[in-house]
């Protein structure tokens, strides 16, 4: 997890001579500089995108500019038209229950109440594929879907780069 | 006569905290609720941010070291993202993970810790990992023509881009690593694994113990600077 790195060197002043960066920022940096080249046409049957922002990542890491970074993919990805947005998002976004070690902690009952929210507002978009770039909200948003009824695939952001890679 | 109990009136942890987090704005509260308002975990175990901060200022000690909301509330920190007192609710809460005893702590959790601080948070011995990344790929350039030429490199010296992958594909998944390969290969990207401390994760950030977090941070990064990579990734 990208915090955990991130927050870790500068609370406990580790020594270190890298710079720590988002893979998502340099997805789209490499799309703007057209070292990656990417087609939405594949997506001819307007299959529907959302998002889910992680807590640690936005909120309390890299801020919006990442959120932003994160929706040029999608959309470079699925087509402008087929992106719908969550809302509230970005930094103002809702945890989907699945941070903090709740996955390992195995209150599952709980955890479940607690996506109840992730699940409404992802249920509201309509949307048939929802991205989710942490590990954490990538389960619990697969969780929440099969638990409440839901329909959309739960899925990685770099499947649909591959799908839409131009080489 | 019925004694009364006058340890709430002490309120150790409140002391404790004022002390030890002297910036948490603890004593700033309006008891406004927009914290609980817009918190997912509202209602859960009886618990939200708000009441949390009056337990805590009321000296309901034994209450907060023993709900279980400790390990529901994500600290996701919408709670101080939303508090016009800039209120430090998920640090208390994190406090509190770390102040209670490692045997009363979700075995689960713990454990994942505990692996973490060997060098992943599953257990797979790291040969496992340079073996199933060298599986992966030799099964890419069998079955893709189009990708004969895909690398997944380790331990390479001087690359620009040091990886970390989450252990959840190599142990489970690891078919997913190869969309990440395949990205970073497309895009002429200098890259590498390492064989040891590859695992992106960092479990002991949830367990509440401070000093497994550093180590495991400090483990990564010297990794890194060892291997002379300029830039960090995961795959986040």
């Amino acid at each position: 997890m990208l915090f955990a790195t991130l927050e870790g060197l500068k609370r406990f002043k580790i020594p270190h001579d890298f710079e720590v960066v988002s893979i998502i920022s340099l997805y789209a940096k490499w799309i703007r500089e057209g070292r990656l080249k990417l087609d939405p046409s594949w997506n001819t049957e307007g299959l529907k995108f959302t998002v889910q922002d992680p807590c640690k990542l936005v909120r309390q890491s890299l801020g919006d500019p990442v959120a932003d970074d994160l929706r040029f993919v999608i959309k470079q990805v699925c087509g402008e038209e087929n992106f719908i947005d969550v809302w509230p998002n970005k930094s103002n976004n809702y945890c989907c229950g699945g941070g903090g070690g709740a996955i390992q902690a195995g209150f599952t009952e709980n955890r479940m109440k607690h996506g109840r929210m992730k699940f409404e507002q992802l249920h509201t978009t309509g949307a048939d594929v929802v991205i989710t770039p942490c590990h954490n909200c990538h389960t619990q948003v697969k969780d929440i879907c099969k638990y409440y009824g839901g329909k959309w695939q739960t899925t990685h952001l770099w499947n649909w780069i591959v799908k839409a890679l131009v080489r | 006569m019925t004694e009364i109990d006058l340890s709430p009136l002490r309120a150790e942890l409140k002391k404790h905290f004022l002390k030890s987090m002297p910036n948490s704005n603890l004593e700033y509260c309006l008891t406004c609720g927009l914290c609980a308002s817009g918190c997912p975990a509202s209602d859960i175990e009886g618990m939200d941010p708000r009441k949390f901060i009056r337990y805590l200022v009321l000296g309901q000690d034994d209450l907060l070291k023993n709900t279980n909301w400790l390990y529901t509330c994500s600290i996701c920190q919408r709670c101080e993202y939303a508090c016009p007192m800039g209120i430090h609710v998920g640090r208390f809460v994190y406090e509190l993970k770390g102040m209670k005893p490692k045997e009363l702590r979700p075995k689960n959790l713990q454990k994942s810790c505990e692996l973490q601080k060997e060098g992943n948070s599953t257990g797979v011995p790291n040969a496992d990992f340079v073996w199933v990344v060298g599986d992966i790929l030799e099964e890419v350039h069998a079955n893709e023509p189009e990708w004969a030429d895909l690398k997944a490199p380790m331990d390479k010296v001087g690359a620009q881009f040091y990886l970390n992958q989450n252990a959840k594909e190599p142990t489970v998944e690891p078919e997913e690593m190869v969309f990440l390969w395949k990205i970073l290969h497309a895009a002429g990207i200098d890259w590498t694994y390492s064989s040891k401390w590859w695992d992106g994760a960092n479990y002991c950030l949830f367990s509440g113990d401070p000093k497994d977090w550093e180590y495991v941070t400090r483990m990564q990064a010297e990794t890194v600077d060892a291997l002379g990579c300029p830039t960090y990734i995961n795959t986040e």
